[in-house]
Order: structure tokens, then C-alpha cells, then sequence
């Protein structure tokens, strides 16, 4: 019955979580919120993290009423993500280790919401589409490795949403993409934008520049508002994101799908997503904030299983890596 | 009460009821595919074995970007199977073009099996994927004359090329222009290319040397190949050096 204890801070979230064999004991987290129109550096990003993380280590612990004897291993987030942060977790999640003297593990973030997204939603073998602020991925898992069919060629689409909000000010609390999607359920108008889609790829940077050189002039002459933009750009965007996992579910001969990652908590995503698996007689299997944006509990059960088949991280090779594709890593525990 | 101008509410009615007719005409037809844009039936057309393809309304999309993109579409993959056959390359013979419902009837490549299957019952079988390359070298002999023409395809997987009777012979005929379009530029043949390479090596695990010889052969058979080698690569360090936060 290995208990695993879990760091995630690979970008503005910082989490704790434990895991016992599937169970989620705790998963405290906290998000550093900038100013509305600004995005997080990784300096202060990783200042945030240092001031809270053993705070939320403490609060993990407690609510899990576990002590430090009751842990098996300690994982943590190797990459991908911005350097600072992750350097910052990582630190600690090493110090705690040799304290404890508990084994390490160095989790692959992407990784780790897949295999989060499997625990909470029991899919079994699921085309998965991975959404967040750095990443668009379309993966699906064959021998021993999750392999990407399709992804972005430019930015993700958490930064598309992420850099629209700052041009219209929206608030980045909890997240931009929180407040557009309850915008857009206000908006009516569908403003017309690039639709990019090659394949099982797609690119966002067209459309990003199109809104930011576009909005102002469109909201100045009244043509529409802040709220048809939002919509607009939901619609369209969400629309590339469903064909493509639907042209990967096809190509694959695939009937679940699963969506992971913090853009994967839209409601309007998830709906659309629902629609597209009905029509073609397949299943959706998706999951709220709580697992959806990065946690600890998803570092620790993708720790769980590492754990169970075999893995240790050595201290030597416990560093951190801004980029590290979700294909490179083999993976041992499934069939 | 004589009218001008067509009666909307006229028009309406005939659209909907040419709908309705192609819509009984499918309904007799067998369904061999839901892909991911379209449905895809099997039958008779005019006595020929025909192929017809509907891209049937997404009810995800908006209204008004699923017209926009399903008319596009066979709009652009009708264009380019015409395309196809003035370069000289393998693809179905279009038969008729029904706009108001988005439908395509074409030639049925009977017998085919998709390259995919093909490779996947290889590799299964033989466990290495020697026996391939001339497969690979073909594709890329295709793809060339392809993209010399400044047809970009689009959606390049190996579900999307068939494998005509007799398979030995290796006859490739390309297929699901839908996302296709004109273009003389390496950075759009380069991006065909790269989305063609992540739908290979995911599909058929343990190919890369397949995937190699294919791009060899497509260098030495297009005239144009080295600006667009050159993108492809550069698209590829774009896709490895994309910071990834979040
Ligand atoms: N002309 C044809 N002759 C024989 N079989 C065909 C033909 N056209 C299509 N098919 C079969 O139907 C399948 C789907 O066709 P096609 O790829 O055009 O549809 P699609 O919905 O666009 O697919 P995708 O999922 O790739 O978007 C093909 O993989 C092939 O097996
Ligand atoms: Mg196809």
C-alpha cells in the first residue's frame, strides 16, 4: 500500500497532493494571480511558490493525518515548464526525500494529468486531449509510450486564451480562462476569425493576431462586444480543438476520449466535446478544476504507478528540464 | 402579386427538399465509415461502384462556422481530386458535386486497403520494416509530384492513402482533400510534411527508417525539395524548442 506524496509547480500553481493506491488523501494548492493585463514571470512565479510550499506541504500532511514515516516515495514535476518554478519545487522535494530518506521520482507534468485523468475518470484506453497554458496535444498510448498524433505548430491554446485576455483586461483571477468562459456565455454574435487546422495539428498564433489587431477597432465602432469576442473565440477555437480529436479518434479507430489539462475544465469545451463522442457513438470522459488544472495529487499518482514499476530517480539526476516531450518517456507500467 | 425577385421562403423549400431527396438516396446506401469530417457510403451511382461522401452537419460547431467550413471543404476537395488527376497523380474520379448538402460522389477504389493497414499487417507479420522501403519510395515519388504541382494536401496520415489491386504492385492513390488547398510556398509543403512525419511515427511505432527512405525518395523526385527540407526542419525545432508552461 504505497503512499506517495506529490510537488507541482511548473508553472503559476503550486500543489501538494498524496495518493495511496488510487485514493486521493490531499491536494491543497494555491495560484499566484497577477494584475489583470499582466502574465506571470518566472522570477516571482518561483518567489510565490518558495513562500507557500511548505505551508501546503504541512496542510497536505495534516489532512491526509498522515506523518512523514507514512510516506513511500516523493515525487515531483521534472518538466516541462518554466525553469524558475520548477527549480524552486524541486529543491524542496529533494530536500524533503534525503530527510526523510525516502526514494525520489522526477514525473513528467504532462504525464502526470494523463495518468490523473485516467484514475478519476476510469478511462481505459482513451485518445486524450492534453489543453492547458503551454500545451495542445492530441496523444494517444501504444507500446509503452503516449504518443503525440497531433499538437500545435505555434502557442497553446491556454495562451491564446491567456494573451486575449490581457488585451481586453480581463481579470486573472482565479484564471483568464475562467472569466472568458463565463463572458462568453453572455456573448451572441459569432465574429468571424482563422480557422487553422492541419490535419490532427492546429496553430493559434493567426488568430491570436488577428483578435489583438482586430478587437480594439471592432469594440471602438461598436460592432460587437467584449462578450461576442469572447464567445467568437471559444466557438472557433474549441471547434479546432474537438475535430482534431475527433480526426485522431477516427485515424486511431478509438471509441472514449479524455480531456486533461486546466483549459479542459470549460464547460463549453467539454460540451462540445460530448456532442462530437454522441454523434459518433463514443464515450467522453473529462474532470473538474480540481484535476483538471495542475495539482500535486496528479504528480504523486503518476509517481504511484513509476513507483510500483520500478523507477527510483537517482539524487545525481534529479534535476529539472524546461522542455520534455510527452513521448519521451517509456512507459513501463502499462501494457 | 407577381414577385421580382425569387420568393426566400420559395427557395428555402427547394433546398430542403433536394435535401431531403439526397438524404433518401444515402439512406439506400451502405455506411462504411464515420470518419472524422464525413460519412462515408458505398453503392451504385449511374451503375458505377461509387463512393459518396457526406459531410453531415457537426452539431458542436457553431451554425454559421459549420456551413462556413463543411461547403469549403468539399468545395476544396472536389478542386483538388481535379487537380490531381491533370499532375498525373492516383485519386478517385469525382462524379457529381452536390453542394447544397455537402456531398461527394467519386469512384470507388475497389479492393483498396488503406497504407496504414498495409503497414500495420507488415509490421505484424514480419516484425521489421525492410520490406517497406519501396512502399516508402513510392509515397514519396507521389508526394513529390504533389507538391511540384503546389497542391498542398493537408491532412497527410496513412489513412488517407489507399493501396490499389493488386497491393504487390504498389499503385498509391491519394485520398481526403478536404483540407487541402494551392499553394507554391516550402513553408505549406513543409508543414504537409511534418504532420505527414507525426502521424507516421505515432501510428506505426519502430518505422523510421520507413519514414527516412520516404523522404529521400521525395527529395530526389521533386525539383523543389531543398527550401522545403529546410522548413520542415525549422518547423520541427519550433515544435522542440516551444516553451511549455502550464
Ligand atoms: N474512393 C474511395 N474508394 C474506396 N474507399 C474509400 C474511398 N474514399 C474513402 N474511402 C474509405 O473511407 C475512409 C474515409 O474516407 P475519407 O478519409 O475521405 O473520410 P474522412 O471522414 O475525411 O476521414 P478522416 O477521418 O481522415 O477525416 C478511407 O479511409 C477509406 O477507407
Ligand atoms: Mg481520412
Amino acid at each position: 500500500m504505497p503512499v506517495v506524496l506529490g510537488f507541482e509547480g511548473s508553472a503559476n500553481k503550486i500543489g501538494v497532493g498524496v495518493v495511496r493506491d488510487g485514493e486521493v488523501l490531499a491536494n491543497p494548492r494555491r495560484t499566484y494571480v497577477t494584475p489583470p493585463g499582466t502574465g506571470f514571470l518566472p522570477g516571482a512565479t518561483a518567489r510565490h511558490h518558495r513562500a507557500v510550499i511548505l505551508d501546503l506541504l504541512q496542510e497536505a500532511l495534516t489532512e491526509a493525518r498522515l506523518t512523514s514515516q507514512d510516506i513511500d516515495c516523493i515525487a515531483y514535476t521534472k518538466g516541462p515548464g518554466m525553469g524558475a518554478p520548477l527549480a524552486s519545487v524541486a529543491v524542496v522535494a529533494r530536500t524533503v526525500a534525503q530527510l526523510w530518506n525516502k526514494p525520489l521520482i522526477g514525473v513528467n507534468h504532462c504525464i502526470g494529468h494523463i495518468e490523473m485523468g485516467r484514475l478519476i475518470t476510469g478511462a481505459t484506453s482513451p485518445t486524450v486531449l492534453y489543453v492547458s497554458g503551454g500545451n495542445t496535444q492530441v496523444i494517444a498510448y501504444s507500446e509503452h509510450r503516449y504518443r503525440i498524433f497531433g499538437e500545435t505548430i505555434d502557442i497553446a491554446v491556454g495562451n491564446c486564451l491567456d494573451r486575449f485576455a490581457r488585451v481586453l483586461k480581463i481579470s486573472n483571477d482565479p484564471s483568464p480562462g475562467y472569466n472568458i468562459e463565463q463572458m462568453a456565455k453572455r456573448g451572441k454574435k459569432l465574429v468571424e476569425l482563422p480557422y487553422t487546422v492541419k490535419g490532427m495539428d492546429v496553430s493559434f498564433s493567426g488568430i491570436l493576431s488577428f483578435i489583438e489587431d482586430a478587437a480594439p477597432r471592432l469594440l471602438a465602432a461598436g460592432e460587437c462586444t467584449p462578450e461576442d469576442l469572447c464567445f467568437s473565440l471559444q466557438e472557433t477555437v474549441f471547434a479546432m480543438l474537438v475535430e482534431i480529436t475527433e480526426r485522431a479518434m477516427a485515424h486511431c479507430g478509438s471509441q472514449e476520449a479524455l480531456i486533461v489539462g486546466g483549459v479542459g475544465c470549460n464547460v463549453r469545451l467539454q460540451e462540445m466535446m460530448q456532442i462530437m463522442c454522441q454523434e459518433r457513438g463514443a464515450q467522453l470522459f473529462a474532470t473538474d478544476e480540481r484535476f483538471c488544472i495542475d495539482n500535486g495529487a496528479m504528480i504523486a499518482q503518476a509517481g504511484w504507478e513509476m513507483f510500483q514499476a520500478g523507477h527510483r530517480t537517482p539524487l545525481s539526476e534529479s534535476g529539472i528540464t524546461q522542455r520534455y516531450r510527452t513521448d519521451e518517456v517509456e512507459v513501463t507500467w502499462r501494457d | 402579386m407577381a414577385e421580382a425577385s425569387p420568393d426566400p421562403a420559395l427557395e428555402a423549400e427547394a433546398l430542403a427538399a433536394a435535401r431531403e431527396r439526397s438524404s433518401r438516396f444515402l439512406r439506400g446506401l451502405e455506411l462504411v465509415k464515420q470518419g472524422a469530417e464525413a460519412r462515408v457510403f458505398r453503392g451504385l451511382f449511374l451503375g458505377r461502384a461509387a463512393v459518396v461522401k457526406h459531410r453531415f452537419p457537426k452539431s458542436y460547431r457553431h451554425p454559421a462556422l459549420e456551413a462556413r467550413l463543411s461547403r469549403r471543404r468539399t468545395l476544396q476537395e472536389a478542386r483538388a481530386l481535379l487537380r490531381c488527376r491533370r499532375l498525373g497523380i492516383a485519386a478517385p474520379v469525382v462524379f457529381f458535386v452536390d453542394y447544397a448538402f455537402n456531398c461527394m460522389y467519386m469512384e470507388e477504389i475497389e479492393g483498396a486497403l488503406t497504407v496504414r493497414d498495409y503497414i500495420q499487417s507488415t509490421m505484424e507479420a514480419e516484425n521489421t520494416p525492410q520490406s517497406l522501403l519501396g512502399l516508402a519510395e513510392r509515397v514519396g515519388h507521389v508526394l513529390a509530384r504533389m507538391h511540384d504541382g503546389d497542391l498542398i494536401h493537408g491532412d497527410l496520415t496513412t489513412s488517407n492513402m489507399l493501396l490499389k489491386p493488386p497491393l504487390e504492385h504498389l499503385n498509391i492513390v491519394l485520398i481526403d482533400f478536404g483540407l487541402s488547398f494551392i499553394s507554391g510556398l516550402p513553408e505549406d509543403k513543409g508543414v504537409d510534411l511534418y504532420v505527414l512525419e507525426k502521424a507516421f511515427l505515432s501510428t506505426h511505432p519502430n518505422t523510421e527508417t520507413v519514414f527516412e527512405a520516404f523522404l529521400k525518395s521525395y527529395s530526389n523526385a521533386s525539383k523543389k525539395s531543398k527550401p522545403v527540407l529546410k522548413k520542415l526542419d525549422e518547423v520541427r525545432l519550433r515544435g522542440r524548442k516551444r516553451s511549455m508552461v502550464g
